[in-house]
C-alpha cells in the first residue's frame, strides 16, 4: 500500500526514538521524517528542559551514526565552528624543511625562477593537511554521514548565522584556499534554540519549524514510564498530574521534562508510595528552581495534590 | 491538488503568514512526501514547513481546518458540510409536491443550471459553486465591501442571466414550476453569499486587520472605547516590538576610522612594538537611560497607560527605564509594571496614585527630594501629560534643575498644542526648560516619539 506509506513511516520513526528512550509525539516524528525525507534541517524551539538535545542524541542513536555537536555562544566565529590553519604544524614543517627549501632554491638562476618554485611550494603549505576540522566541517566530512547538532544557536551572533546558510541549504562550504567542500552523504542536522534572540528570516526559511512545548500528560507519563522505569503507576500518575497543575501557576521557570524525570528518580530513590504533603515539600526544589517560585508553590501543595489524586480516580 | 495546494497558500497569506515561493515549494516538495490520505499528518506538515513562529503555527492551523472545511473545486464526494450549504436552496423547493419527474420533462428547454436547481443535485451544486468561484477568482477578496461584487460575479459565471430568462419564460407557460425556480434560485443566492463570506474571512483576514488597526493608531488614545482597549494592548505589544527589531541590532559598529595609537602600542608591546595587530577608536554610545515621569491623573490616565506599557515593552531595547506615576504626589512603579500584568498593574498604580486631581508642583518635589539623583547626564527624562495643575504652583524651578541634569527633556503632551496654555495649563511655562515638547495623543503619535528618543541612543 503506497498510500499507507507515510503513516507507517512516521511510526516507524516514533517507535525508532521510542526504543532509544525518546517518546516523540507526532508531531516530533513527522518533522524526523520529512527532514529526512527532503534533506532539510530541523530548527527546534521551545522552553529549556523539553528534550530538544536529546532529539538530536536519540536520532543519532537510532540511526546508529555518530553526533558532532556544536555548542553555540556569544563570540562564537569561524575558527572555533568551521576550520582552522595549524599554524604550528605549518611552522614546525618550514623549519624542518629548511634545508630542503635551500636545496629546491638552489637550482634556480634568477630571483624570477626562485619566485616561481617558490609557488608551487606554498601551495603546499595551505592543502589539506594543514587544516584543522571544526564541528561544521567535520560533519561534511564524515562518509558515513552524521547528526550534526548545532545547540542553542539564539546565543551565537547574527554574524554566525549568516555562516551557516551555504551549510544548511546546499550542505558544503567555501573555505577561500581550498575551495567549496562539498559533504560526503547529507548529515542530518538539528538546530536547537531557546528563543532567547528572533533568529534571522534566511535561517528559518532553510529549516524546518519545529515547536517542542510541554507534553500532554498521557505523554508525559510515558516519558516517565520509559525513563524511570521502577515508579509504580500510581505515583507516575499523580506526580505528572501535580506537575501539570504547578504549569498552570504563573512561574519563573516552569518545570519542564527534565524536572519531572528528576523528581521521578528522587521519590524512587525516597521510596514514596504515593504522593503525600511532607513529601513533595521536602522535594519541591528538584522541581523548581527559584526560590521565590518555591514559596508561591508552597500553599497550593495540598490543593494539587488533592487534585491529582482526583484526576487518578476517574483518569 | 496542485491549484487547491495554491489557494491554500494564499489563505495562509491572508491569515498573516509570510510565505516566500521558496517556501511554497518545500511545501509541496514535504505534501507529495506524505500525501493527503492522513489530515493530521498534512496539518503538521504544513505548520512545519511554512510556519516560523508559535503564533503564526497557531494562525496557519486555524486557516488549515477553515480551509478544508470548504468543497473543493473539482466535483468532490459528497461531505457532511456541502450537503449542509446546499440544503438552503432545496429546503424551499422541497416543501414543495413531487411533481419533480413532470416538472423537468415538461420543461426540456430551460438552461444548465435551472435544470440543477430543479433536479436538486446537491454535489453537482456545490461543485458549480465552487468551479464559479474559482472562475471567478474569488481566493482575491480582500474588503468586505467586495462581497456584493463577488457574489454577483459567482452568479454571472452560472449562468444566472438564462436562469432569468427560463424564469421570465416559464412564468407565463408554468407558473408552479417558475415558482419553485424562484424558492431555488432565492436559496441558491443565500448559498453563494455564504461562500462569499467564507471567503473574506479566509483570504482577507489581515488585510481587515490592518484597516481597523490603521484607524486604531491614528484614534486619539484618551477616548478609545473599552471594546477597544484590548486590541489597543495588541497595538501597543506590536509597536514595541516593531521598535525593538529596529533598534535592538548589535551595537558593534564597523571598526573603521582612526587608529587608536595608545592601544595598538600597549598591544603589540611583545613584539618590540611592531604592529602586528591593530587597535581602532570606537565611537562610543551611550546606553538608553529613560526617565518616565506619567500624569495618571483622571483625565491623561488612558495615554499613560498605554505609554507606560510600552515602554515596558521595550525593555530589551531600554536597558534602563524607571517609570514613575503621579497626580496629587509621585511615587514610583517600576517594580509593579514589571512584576504584574498590564491590567493588574494599572489597577494597582491607580489605587495608589490615581483618580487625585494633579499637582504637578508637590509631584516634582517629590522627585527632587527622592529620586533627583538618579538622573544622569545619559539619562532622558521624559514627562507625560497635560501641564493642568489645578493652578497651584507649578513649580517649574524644579523642571529647569531636572531640564540641566538630563540629557534631553521630552514633554508628551495628549492636548492639543492649541488648548496650551488656555485654562489652568501650564505648558507656555514648562516647554521653556523642555528640550523636546510634542503632541502625543494617538498610538503613531506615541511610536515616533519613543523611537525618536531610542534612536538618539543609536
Amino acid at each position: 500500500m503506497a498510500e499507507n506509506g507515510p503513516t507507517a513511516s512516521i511510526e516507524a520513526v516514533e517507535r525508532g526514538l521510542a526504543a532509544q528512550g525518546y517518546i516523540a509525539s507526532r508531531q516530533i516524528a513527522t518533522a524526523v521524517y520529512l527532514s529526512q525525507q527532503i534533506d532539510k534541517p530541523i530548527l527546534v524551539e521551545g522552553p529549556a528542559g523539553v528534550g530538544k538535545t536529546e532529539l538530536a542524541k536519540a536520532i543519532a542513536a537510532w540511526r546508529g551514526l555518530k553526533m558532532i555537536r556544536l555548542q553555540c555562544y556569544e563570540g562564537l566565529d569561524e575558527a572555533k565552528a568551521l576550520y582552522e590553519w595549524k599554524y604550528a604544524k605549518q611552522l614546525l614543517y618550514t623549519q624542518i624543511l629548511k634545508d630542503k627549501l635551500g636545496e629546491v632554491l638552489g637550482g634556480a638562476e634568477t630571483l624570477h625562477d626562485a619566485l616561481a618554485q617558490l609557488h608551487d611550494f606554498g601551495d603546499v603549505f595551505f592543502s589539506k593537511e594543514f587544516v584543522e576540522a571544526r564541528p561544521l566541517l567535520q560533519a561534511l566530512e564524515q562518509p558515513a554521514g552524521c547528526v550534526l547538532l548545532i545547540d542553542e544557536i539564539d546565543k551565537s551572533d547574527a554574524e554566525f548565522e549568516s555562516l551557516l546558510l551555504e551549510i544548511l541549504s546546499d550542505f558544503q562550504v567555501t573555505l577561500p584556499e581550498l575551495g567549496t567542500i562539498s559533504a560526503v552523504s547529507a548529515p542530518t542536522v538539528i538546530l536547537t534554540s531557546n528563543s532567547e534572540r528572533d533568529l534571522g528570516d534566511a535561517l528559518k526559511r532553510r529549516c524546518l519549524h519545529l515547536h517542542i512545548g510541554f507534553p500532554e500528560q498521557k505523554l508525559e507519563e510515558r516519558i516517565v514510564e520509559s525513563r524511570v522505569p521502577g515508579i509504580s503507576q500510581t505515583l507516575r500518575k499523580q506526580m505528572v498530574g501535580f506537575i501539570n497543575e504547578v504549569r498552570t501557576l504563573d512561574l519563573k521557570k516552569l518545570p519542564s521534562v527534565s524536572e519531572t524525570i528528576d523528581w521521578a528518580r528522587v521519590l524512587v530513590l525516597l521510596q514514596a508510595p504515593e504522593l503525600g504533603h511532607e513529601i513533595v515539600k521536602d522535594t519541591l526544589n528538584v522541581l523548581l528552581k527559584y526560590e521565590a517560585d518555591i514559596e508561591a508553590t508552597m500553599p497550593q501543595v495540598s490543593s494539587f495534590i488533592a487534585k491529582s489524586s482526583r484526576q487518578n480516580v476517574f483518569g | 491538488m496542485r491549484e487547491n495546494l495554491h489557494r491554500f497558500f494564499r489563505a495562509a497569506r491572508g491569515a498573516g503568514v509570510r510565505l516566500s515561493p521558496a517556501e511554497s515549494i518545500d511545501a509541496m516538495r514535504a505534501v507529495s512526501k506524505v500525501g493527503f490520505t492522513d489530515r493530521t499528518v498534512l496539518r503538521d506538515t504544513f505548520l512545519l514547513t511554512l510556519a516560523k513562529t508559535q503564533d503564526e503555527k497557531k494562525a496557519l492551523g486555524d486557516c488549515f481546518d477553515l480551509f478544508f472545511d470548504q468543497p473543493e473545486p473539482t466535483p468532490p464526494p459528497p461531505e457532511e458540510n456541502e450537503t449542509d450549504k446546499s440544503d438552503t436552496p432545496e429546503s424551499g423547493a422541497a416543501s414543495e409536491t413531487q411533481g419533480d419527474a413532470a416538472g423537468s420533462d415538461q420543461a426540456q428547454d430551460i438552461g444548465q443550471l435551472a435544470q440543477m436547481l430543479l433536479s436538486q443535485d446537491r454535489n453537482a451544486m456545490a461543485a458549480a459553486i465552487a468551479n464559479a468561484s474559482n472562475a471567478a477568482s474569488l481566493s482575491d477578496i480582500r474588503y468586505f465591501t467586495q462581497r456584493g461584487i463577488f457574489s454577483g460575479r459567482i452568479l454571472d459565471q452560472m449562468g444566472i442571466q438564462r436562469l432569468r430568462d427560463d424564469l421570465d419564460a416559464l412564468t407565463a407557460s408554468n407558473p408552479a414550476l417558475a415558482e419553485r425556480l424562484q424558492a431555488a434560485l432565492d436559496g441558491l443566492r443565500d448559498t453563494v453569499r455564504e461562500t462569499v463570506s467564507q471567503a473574506l474571512m479566509l483570504y482577507g483576514r489581515e488585510e481587515a486587520e490592518n484597516l481597523r488597526n490603521e484607524i486604531l493608531r491614528n484614534a486619539p488614545l484618551s477616548r478609545i472605547e473599552p471594546r477597544q482597549v484590548a486590541q489597543m494592548r495588541l497595538l501597543i505589544r506590536q509597536i514595541a516590538r516593531r521598535l525593538r527589531e529596529r533598534y535592538s541590532k548589535p551595537r558593534k559598529r564597523q571598526r573603521r576610522g582612526h587608529l587608536d595609537v595608545r592601544r595598538t602600542i600597549r598591544r603589540n608591546a611583545a613584539w618590540g612594538g611592531v604592529p602586528f595587530l591593530t587597535a581602532w577608536k570606537r565611537r562610543h554610545r551611550d546606553k538608553p537611560k529613560i526617565i518616565a515621569l506619567c500624569d495618571v491623573s483622571g483625565s491623561v490616565a488612558r495615554v499613560s497607560d498605554f505609554f507606560l506599557l510600552l515602554i515596558h515593552s521595550l525593555h530589551e531595547v531600554v536597558s534602563d527605564v524607571r517609570s514613575f506615576a503621579f497626580s496629587g504626589h509621585l511615587i514610583e512603579v517600576s517594580d509593579i509594571l514589571e512584576a504584574k500584568s498590564p491590567e493588574e498593574a494599572m489597577a494597582e498604580i491607580m489605587s495608589k496614585v490615581g483618580f487625585g486631581s494633579s499637582d504637578y508642583g508637590n509631584s516634582f518635589a517629590d522627585f527632587e527630594h527622592d529620586w533627583m539623583n538618579a538622573i544622569t547626564p545619559q539619562t532622558t527624562v521624559i514627562i507625560l501629560g497635560d501641564a493642568r495643575s489645578n493652578n497651584l504652583d507649578p513649580r517649574a524651578d524644579i523642571l529647569r534643575r531636572i531640564g540641566e541634569r538630563s540629557k534631553r527633556l521630552v514633554w508628551l503632551n495628549p492636548e492639543g498644542r492649541m488648548a496650551w496654555g488656555w485654562g489652568d495649563s501650564e505648558m507656555p511655562r514648562y516647554s521653556t526648560f523642555c528640550t523636546v515638547v510634542r503632541q502625543c495623543a494617538t498610538a503613531q503619535q506615541l511610536e515616533r516619539a519613543v523611537s525618536d528618543i531610542v534612536a538618539s541612543y543609536q
